[in-house]
């Protein structure tokens, strides 16, 4: 499931220096570029951020920018920015070196997504691997290789 | 008992972290309904949960709730959330 939430286009590797605003733009365009969301949906995430601060880095390097489900997304996925020069968000977590983004269409369809992610996510080694990985296809074979429930 | 893992949307971390707490309420074998709310709905709440797990940038939102807080700085390391919750629960 969660290899199919990674729509075609939807990861990328900067190896540019990024500011925390351009990181996360760079990110959630990645859902527009692979047909998740409509380009507003950036506005709705930087809102949120802006509202709230830096909440979304959830772990150490680690951060998953969101809005709530709205008209601007048109299909529940996720995309990943990877970034190799990590960027400072203001963050206790920083700074962020994979900053995923994630749409939603509503409130349930993506609850049994979310816990593959988890999953994953806490799957020791699962985050050094994508850390070390240097190319789009390495890292798309490791968001597949999630085979355990 | 009633737990809250709470987001700003309640859509996108809470839904994460709650799927980690289900699995670590599970090993130590305590029996809980785990909810993912956003702040609003945990400030709201009429009767409230009996703890509230938050990431640190957040607590201040949910200042003064008739809950017990506990922040996650790592909401994927399920060490952490084991230690904090059989800490709290216990």
């Amino acid at each position: 499931m969660i290899a199919k939430a990674f729509g075609p286009s939807s990861i990328d590797i900067s190896t540019e220096k990024l500011s925390w605003l351009e990181a996360l733009e760079r990110s959630v365009n990645l859902l527009v570029e692979s047909g998740r969301t409509k380009p507003e949906y950036f506005e709705q995430v930087l809102a949120s951020t802006q509202k709230l601060g830096p909440y979304f880095v959830v772990a150490p390097g680690i951060a998953i920018a969101h809005a709530a489900p709205s008209s601007a997304v048109l299909e529940t996925g996720f995309a990943l920015l990877k970034l190799e020069k990590p960027v400072a968000s203001g963050s206790i977590n920083d700074p962020v070196s994979l900053l995923f983004s994630f749409a939603s269409v509503d409130s349930e369809s993506h609850i049994e997504l979310l816990g593959e992610f988890a999953n994953m996510m806490s799957t020791p080694g699962k985050v050094n691997l994508l850390l070390n990985a240097s190319a789009i296809g390495e890292i798309r074979d490791i968001l597949s290789e999630n085979l355990v429930g | 008992m009633k737990i809250y893992a709470v987001c700003g949307a309640g859509i996108g971390t809470s839904v994460l972290l709650k799927s980690n707490i289900d699995k670590v309420l599970s090993v130590l074998d305590i029996e809980a309904e785990v909810s993912a709310v956003s702040i609003a709905t945990a400030m709201d709440a009429e009767s409230p949960a009996q703890v509230v797990l938050i990431t640190p940038e957040l607590q201040d939102q949910i200042k003064g709730i008739a809950s017990e807080v506990i922040t996650i700085d790592n909401i994927f390391d399920l060490g952490e959330l084991t230690q904090k919750l059989s800490a709290s629960l216990s």
